[in-house]
């Protein structure tokens, strides 16, 4: 690692500030960062640790509506979660291993929007609000392509606040080395409609698929998508899959998904 | 450089940092605490596996100043206060749970987590903890095999007698 200074605020206020220097990064449970940082991909001067911040460890469940600090770790939504949104808890608990979700935390996961990560497929499949120190940004307005996403330099997530569906499932399918989806599907029934979010298939990151959706909307299940596929053109083609196999492996896991959504 | 303080295996700790010290580094070279093994220092091996106020995490991956203030735990601190060994340590030689050696730290505090929020594992859930532990000696069975004796379960089912 290039040497960086260390900072460790305790509240967002001082985080913030912290942030407004020149090549300043926010670090969460460096899970991705750390590493990023040994192989020397990334140069920041400081990092500012957003671990001691008690306002983005809050957790609180307000009918039907789950809010979740910036801060909390993917351990800590398992078991927060488990009761009030099962399928949130059930992606938590398979990032990574045990010692990875001890330390990476939620607005880490989304900040970086990794395309093969979880949490994005979560997000936008719930059609949840990504709260930052600054305004409030849809989960549709939030991922902007791989890595990329709606916050400015410097913006912290302090919070995301996700909807209790009436059902929801998370499916993935492994990359066998890594871990990471290679592709995953979350697909949540509201009342006011179905959201599918697709994650480690697309060159754009995670997506949602709107003509599942659709299908899903008349009826609920995994036949619904019988005859529906998206296009290959899209997708990641890579040693580990070709887009035709990610395309289909979409249609295979957002039917698994419905299907054990119940 | 930062001084950070923490309490390591019971013992209060402090030295001097750089923002970049990773908590193994700092364990390993300022403490002289060497079982902490960093194995592919990418977080994938766990051999580095630590507890920090109770809970598992790869000390490779965690700078040394976020340990501030924490409790931290590392293989040096498992044996019996006379120095022998502990269950789990104990059920590791017993049932054969390590060849080289290299991992064996990380799986034995990776175990220890594990233990402590699931006294009773099934072979299943053992095998889905150490997902971020790898062994390159013994094809896991006795490692797992191991765990299970330490938690005081029937071992005669489980694979590779």
């Amino acid at each position: 690692m290039y040497e960086f200074e260390f900072e460790k605020p305790s509240t967002v206020a001082e985080a913030v500030a912290a942030l407004a220097d020149e090549d300043a990064q926010a670090l969460g449970g460096g899970q991705t960062l750390i590493p990023t940082l040994k192989q020397r991909l990334a140069m920041p001067s400081k990092l500012v640790s957003l671990s001691g911040i008690p306002q983005l460890k809050e957790l609180s469940d307000n009918g039907g509506m789950l809010t979740i600090g910036g801060a909390v770790t993917h351990a800590e939504v398992a078991a927060a979660a488990a009761d009030s949104y099962p399928a949130l808890a059930e992606l938590a608990s398979h990032i990574g291993d045990p010692a990875v979700r001890n330390r990476g935390t939620i607005g880490g996961s989304l900040a970086n929007n990794d395309p093969a990560a979880c949490y994005p497929a979560a997000a936008l499949g719930s059609g949840a609000t990504i709260v930052t120190n600054a305004r409030e940004i849809t989960a549709d307005d939030y991922f902007r392509g791989l890595f990329e996403t709606a916050l400015e330099d410097g913006e912290i997530i302090t919070a995301v606040r996700f909807p209790v569906p009436e059902k929801a499932n998370y499916q993935k399918f492994l990359q066998p080395a890594s871990r990471f989806a290679l592709v995953g599907v979350f697909a949540a029934k509201y009342a006011a409609g179905v959201r599918v979010a697709v994650t480690g298939a697309s060159e754009e990151g995670v997506f949602r698929w709107h003509e599942a959706e659709a299908a899903l909307d008349a009826n609920f299940a995994p036949d619904a998508l019988d005859g529906l596929s998206v296009d290959a053109g899209g997708m990641i083609g890579d040693l580990h899959g070709t887009k035709e196999y990610r395309a289909h492996l979409v249609g295979v896991m957002a039917k698994r998904a419905v299907a054990a959504a119940g | 450089m930062a001084k950070v303080s923490m309490t390591v295996n019971g013992k209060a700790a402090s030295g001097d940092v750089e923002g970049r010290t990773l908590l193994s580094s700092f364990l390993r070279e300022q403490l002289g605490l060497t079982g902490t093994h960093v194995g592919c220092d990418t977080s994938q091996c766990g051999a580095c596996v630590v507890h920090v106020d109770g809970k598992a995490v790869k000390a490779c991956t965690m700078l040394a100043q976020e340990a501030e203030g924490a409790e931290v735990a590392t293989i040096e601190g498992q044996a019996n206060a006379d120095g022998s060994l502990n269950t789990i340590q104990q059920a590791f030689q017993d049932h054969h749970g390590l060849q080289c050696g290299f991992c064996t730290p990380g799986m034995v505090m990776s175990a220890a987590a594990l233990l402590k929020d699931n006294p009773k594992p099934t072979e299943a859930e053992i095998r889905d903890y150490l997902e971020g532990n790898l062994c390159r000696c013994t094809g896991y069975h006795n490692i797992v095999k191991a765990i299970m004796a330490a938690s005081g379960q029937d071992v005669s089912s489980i694979a590779a007698e």
